[in-house]
């Protein structure tokens, strides 16, 4: 499965009414570090499906930005069953990705 | 067995990859985190030859490309300690442990913390060390900026123009950054300098509600009340783990001159964590050019 687009409009269905946990990436296109961590989050979705990886550009989507409290990216999130669980703010490498949302 | 092994795929290892790939020696490059290095939070770079303007990422990746391209192995794993062994030279990694006849430490440098309970669990709740990165947070808000250099005084102007109020806050009664930004500060109006100071407690709940200062002068203590904090105390070279193989200085830099040379035969140093007088991304790019040809000449000699 690739990585998911992320909305306000389409936020509830695909992130707290999951069935599966959802790793949500909070990132912007000036974001260096966000680029540059975009490719593992690729790979990672790609071949699984034990949970789904979302991708929310925080300046078209401030409201979400503002309700998590996200106040420095990269940062990822993950949602079990609508409740945040885990979180890290800034480059991290690709094991330490798959461990926060498999862990 | 590698020729070269370089530690850190930043501007400096990954130069130095392409200079040592030229004089056809293997190589491979070990990198913790992604290539890049600090370049990568800087949205646009106006002061590196031949591009006006070029982003942090486009560059990294452009460099990342060439790197590849003249033939360079790329494995993304931290190098945790590097050894001598019967004049060899080894990398050992969570994972594996590599050979080499020369090493090129290009680690680069992370910021400095100011040390305080629940400092690193905070960050991105309100603590933030790049205020270019993280200053749209916000907006109409009230920060602090910690720190008296050059990075502390174009953070605070930079906040200045999003924030309702940054306080400024430095542990000495003068800057050490240019007198022009300070005097730049003084004119904006909503700065408020707080001298001979020191943070020394973080308020938080859920996220950083307020911190308490206080005067190294009369030890008084104040709160302030704040959204966000940025700390800008400098940066520490990421070097600890190379320590036992070649002289640092007290700051922890591998002591070495324009040649690139450290303490150990075979080990070299390239970029941000070398002892050296600007560290600039034109600067790390040309360590990377002579360690990795000082290598080339050293591997030869053998």
């Amino acid at each position: 499965m690739a990585v998911i687009e992320v909305t306000k409009d389409n936020f509830e269905a695909e992130v707290l009414q999951s069935e599966v946990p959802v790793l949500a990436d909070f990132n912007a296109e000036w974001c260096g570090p966000c680029k540059s961590m975009r490719p593992m989050l690729d790979e990672l979705a790609e071949g699984n499906a034990d949970y789904k990886i979302v991708s929310i550009n925080i300046d078209d989507e401030d409201e979400l930005a503002e309700d998590y409290d996200v106040t420095s990216i990269p940062c990822l999130v993950v949602f079990k069953g609508g409740e945040e669980v885990n979180r890290s703010v800034g480059l991290i490498p690709r094991d330490a990705i798959a461990a926060l949302v498999e862990g | 067995m590698y020729d070269i092994i370089v530690i850190g795929a930043g501007p400096a290892g990954m130069t130095a990859a392409i200079y040592a790939r030229r004089a056809a020696k293997s190589v491979l490059v070990l990198e913790a985190l992604s290539y890049g290095g600090q370049i990568l939070n800087t949205p646009d770079i106006e002061n590196y030859p031949v591009e006006a303007h070029i982003s942090g990422f486009d560059f990294s990746t452009k460099v990342y490309e060439q790197t590849k391209a003249l033939g360079a192995e790329l494995v993304f794993e931290k190098a945790v300690e590097l050894r001598e062994e019967n004049g060899i030279k080894v990398v050992i990694t969570p994972k594996n442990r590599y050979e080499a006849k020369a090493v090129i430490l290009a680690t680069g440098s992370e910021n400095r913390k100011l040390g305080l309970a629940d400092e690193d669990t905070l960050v991105g709740r309100g603590i933030s060390y790049c205020a270019t990165c993280d200053g749209n947070f916000y907006r109409k808000k009230v920060v602090a900026v910690v720190g008296g250099g050059n990075t502390a005084l174009e953070d605070a102007l930079y906040l200045a123009d999003l924030a309702e109020k940054v306080y400024l806050i430095h542990r000495r009664d003068s800057f050490r950054g240019e007198e022009t930004s300070v005097e730049r500060l003084k004119e904006k109006g909503n700065v408020e300098f707080v001298y001979n100071a020191n943070v020394t407690k973080l308020i938080a709940e859920k996220r950083l509600k307020a911190i308490e200062v206080t005067d190294k002068v009369d030890g008084s203590v104040r709160t302030i009340e704040l959204n966000g904090l940025f700390i800008a105390v400098g940066r520490v070279p990421e070097n600890q783990n190379f320590a036992s193989l070649v002289q640092l200085d007290d700051a922890g830099y591998v002591m070495a001159g324009e040649d690139c040379h450290t303490s150990c035969d075979g080990v070299f140093v390239a970029g941000d964590n070398r002892t050296k007088a600007l560290r600039q991304l034109v600067t790390a790019t040309a360590d990377g050019a002579m360690a990795a040809t000082e290598a080339a000449k050293y591997i030869n000699s053998l």
